[in-house]
């Protein structure tokens, strides 16, 4: 007998778990799978430490936090999109207050906010720093409560179940018994997060590899904005441990091998011994991995056996500081690194930290197939333009993954049945699944492709980009699909078959980073995370544009182009530091966004 | 320090073996590797038909808890050189049926999570409206510690209670109740207790405190155990001198 939902929810992290309860808060009658290659504790959104963004201090108001969004993402942010998600930020945090997020407290009993990198002020609320970890337990241990709610753990997705363009449902292995089965819905909301394993230096977790953008993709679902890739400036070398931006809005330096304050060399402030909102350590991320890469061809970069990195300097603050603000930043150097920011200079490179694009959504989650909701960085709403800020994706799954469940409770709600037919599929499936994978022909091993799509990508795509090298990306991917399907897979048991799901992981991550050097080819601009040395400047009357990158028949891609709405802030220059504070009030037009809450 | 090290790692494979065996491979071991990196080592390299979970490599999303010598750990904490010159042993957690190789079966414990409603209970909800409640960083203490079970599991694999009974609820379930009703903001400490004081409850546990001595994140479940046992008897005493329904 096939399982049957109303909803089935791909992926059990902060934007799948936050979307099924809102289904389930919408219409307890109808039941909602939760559908995840791991246990919803283990998900990625665990790792997240530094904060949520959600604009309640006296002082803050919402139009600052989306201008501040807008002017980060480069404009190319949809600004009605924007306004929906700081109005409704600063609830969704409050909802998860009531939830039981431990999140840190003034002396008086009150939420506190601090500030953050590229955020102008002190808005983001934080739980110690493990605010993703404190948000995903709170969610996941708040669903458990909702009986509508079915888990279904360790199941893995291969593919959408699609018939006449409605998607009707997910087919997936269980891993602990390697059964295959059809789960059909009325409607599918994909919140598998972003895809971190197509580079071989990232922040991401090992299940970061955009199975829910391959799916959606395959079944013909356009990806958004996919050239535009963020690093994280502060990774630890080898394990790509992410050195939380807390480290420096606490106060922390970023210094190259002469002990020099490199960034006031970039357009980003004048050094002051006390942390200045948007200025130096605390200007946006792009900006400051691009200004590692030339520090890198300066040669002011430090070698070490994991290659060239700086230092971040935390000495300064001293031990009581570091221990009461940023313990997790010690405890993980003490524990991966071996070493101890009280006394030691910590070694820091760019890694690769997020993706803005993601599956075109509306803001309701809804995808270009009926049926097919995304939400969380699996998504592109787009919020996150050309360059994501700072705790904005946090808030960005609650917001979203709210109204991505609320819009499918209400679709399918008054949706078509599932068409018996579609159970036919999973015998093709199956085909694929056991007879193909198993009876490859190849030898190759997938380590061996797995890191030369990362070597690629990173040759082709990295922080800088040309003409030529995405140019080459292209070709060299094309060449690596063709061998992929011929990879050997050692491990025939259908118990816990990891090297089977590997295999279909890296099928997926590959297609991701065909889109993504796709769409950066045909992007002859710099804007945001997206810097080609051959248009080093932004280009509005060319690309004031989101890419649609869509799977064509042969399998490769096909880029087309959808246009970005502004709302009340027409496209002006990203500056930071002192030039920040001048170039603000200027640029808004119209009325200010009502204030949302009471707190 | 030696550059390679030998891992003797449990392979068990339902579908081909009826018992567990051993196979040896001999990884690199720089400095800074962990257990779990010389794992993905013999995955990537040498043998893709290993079995085990894995993924954030920082002691955050609790999936690589195994054993190593003979000590429940979090493999991505725990450095190879500290082995050296070895041999490695690695088996999977103790006290859980096991699924394939150095995978074990938690469903138990995601049973019993459910049933310590590890969620905040209310009679009533004031509105979103009217901000948050109210609870000082002295009432967050109270309960914080236990907030950061990562459900690794590592402190069902070091309880011999759990181990001779699996019916006791166990540390990090009963550490997630007291999470809640130690919060200022949970009213539902009286449904709880139900669940906690029946036999298989907290009176199962002896005080033997390898559960605090195991855990990666410094929770003190056996602390949580302690104290919620003395509550549980406080209110079982209550009942004696007080009417029902008081």
């Amino acid at each position: 007998m096939t399982p049957s939902h109303d909803v089935v929810l791909v992926g059990g992290g902060g934007a799948g778990l936050r979307a099924a309860i809102a289904i389930a808060e919408t219409n307890p009658t109808l039941t909602v799978a939760v559908v995840s290659k791991v246990y919803p504790m283990r998900s990625h959104t665990v790792s997240a430490e530094g904060g949520a963004a959600g604009a309640v201090a006296p002082d803050d108001s919402l139009d600052e936090h989306a201008y501040d969004t807008i002017s980060g993402g480069d404009w190319l942010c949809d600004q009605d999109a924007v306004e929906a998600f700081v109005r409704e930020a600063p609830q969704e945090l409050l909802r998860l207050e009531r939830w039981g997020c431990p999140w840190s407290r003034e002396p008086n009993g009150r939420i506190a906010v601090r500030p953050f990198g590229g955020m102008k002020k002190m808005r983001t609320w934080f739980a110690a720093d493990k605010t993703g970890f404190h948000m995903l337990h709170t969610l996941f241990q708040t669903s458990l409560k909702y009986t509508s709610v079915v888990r279904y753990d360790e199941w893995f997705v291969t593919r959408l179940l699609v018939d006449e363009g409605r998607v009707q449902g997910v087919i997936a292995i269980d891993l602990k018994s390697g059964r295959i089965e059809a789960i059909t819905a009325r409607a599918v909301i994909l919140c598998t997060g972003g895809c971190g394993k197509v580079f071989p230096f990232t922040t991401n977790a090992a299940i970061k590899t955009g199975d829910g953008m391959a799916l959606a993709y395959r079944a013909g679902a356009p990806l958004k904005d996919m050239e535009f890739i963020q690093y994280h400036p502060t990774g630890l070398p080898f394990t790509g441990i992410l050195i939380t931006e807390a480290a420096r809005s606490e106060g922390g330096y970023l210094i190259n091998k002469d002990g020099y304050r490199y960034l006031q060399d970039y357009n980003l402030g004048t050094p002051q011994p006390q942390p200045v909102f948007r200025s130096m350590e605390l200007g946006p991320r792009d900006r400051l991995s691009q200004a590692f890469m030339q520090e890198l061809e300066k040669g002011r970069t430090i070698e070490t056996p994991y290659g060239h990195v700086v230092h971040l300097d935390l000495r300064h603050l001293g031990e009581k500081k570091i221990t009461a603000k940023i313990p997790f930043v010690r405890e993980l150097c003490l524990k991966y690194q071996n070493l101890d920011p009280v006394r030691d200079l910590i070694p820091v490179r760019p890694v690769v930290h997020y993706m803005m694009g993601g599956i075109h959504t509306d803001s309701n989650g809804a995808t270009a197939l009926p049926g097919l909701y995304a939400a969380g960085e699996a998504a592109c709403v787009s919020i996150n333009g050309a360059n994501r800020l700072g705790s904005n994706s946090l808030p960005e799954l609650l917001v979203f993954g709210a109204r991505a469940g609320r819009a499918a409770a209400e679709y399918a709600s008054r949706g078509l049945d599932v068409n018996p037919r579609i159970i036919a599929q999973k015998t093709d499936e199956h085909r694929r699944l056991e007879t193909d994978l198993f009876n490859a022909k190849g030898r190759e091993r997938m380590a061996t492709i797995r890191d030369e799509m990362q070597a690629i990508m990173e040759r082709s795509a990295g922080i800088y980009r040309t003409g030529a090298s995405l140019q080459q990306g292209v070709a060299e991917l094309r060449a690596l699909q063709a061998r992929v399907a011929g990879i050997a897979i050692e491990d025939r048991s259908r118990t816990f078959n990891t090297e089977r799901v590997a295999a279909l992981e890296l099928a997926f991550t590959l297609d991701i980073a065909e889109t993504m050097v796709a769409a950066g080819l045909r992007r002859e601009e710099s804007r945001g995370a997206h810097q080609r040395t051959d248009f080093p400047k932004r280009d509005d009357a060319r690309f004031l544009t989101h890419s649609l990158v869509y799977r064509g028949a042969d399998g490769a891609p096909r880029v087309e182009y959808l246009p970005v709405t502004i709302t009340r802030w027409p496209p002006g220059e990203r500056v930071y530091g002192e030039a920040a504070a001048h170039a603000r009030p200027h640029q808004v037009a119209g009325s200010p966004l009502p204030s949302g809450t009471g707190v | 320090m030696p550059d390679r090290i030998r891992l003797q790692v449990a392979r068990y494979r339902p579908e081909l073996e009826s018992e567990v065996t051993f196979d040896e491979y001999e990884v690199p071991c720089p400095k800074d590797w962990v257990v779990l990196d010389g794992l993905n080592h013999v995955k990537d390299r040498i043998d893709g038909t290993l079995a085990y979970r894995w993924s954030c490599r920082m002691g955050i999303c609790g999936s690589c808890g195994m054993t190593v010598n003979g000590e429940p750990k979090l493999t991505c904490a725990t450095f190879l050189a500290d082995y050296a010159p070895g041999p490695v042993r690695v088996e999977p957690l103790r006290n859980f049926p096991v699924i394939r190789d150095l995978v074990v079966d938690i469903g138990d414990f995601m049973r019993k999570l459910v049933k310590v409603k590890p969620w905040i209970v209310r009679q009533a909800e004031k509105p979103l409206s009217e901000g948050e409640y109210l609870q000082t960083p002295e009432q967050m203490e109270e309960y914080q510690q236990f907030s950061m079970c990562i459900n690794c599991m590592l402190c069902y694999a070091a309880c011999p209670i759990y181990g001779l009974d699996p019916k006791f609820i166990g540390p990090a379930a009963i550490a997630l109740a007291q999470r809640y009703n130690l919060d200022n903001r949970d009213e539902g400490a009286a449904e709880r207790m139900e669940v906690l004081s029946e036999h298989e409850g907290i009176w199962g546990c002896t005080f033997v405190g390898e559960c605090t001595k195991a855990c990666p994140k410094n929770v003190d479940p056996a602390g949580a155990i302690q104290r919620y046992k003395l509550t549980a008897a406080v209110e079982s005493m209550k009942s004696f001198f007080l009417p029902r329904g008081a």
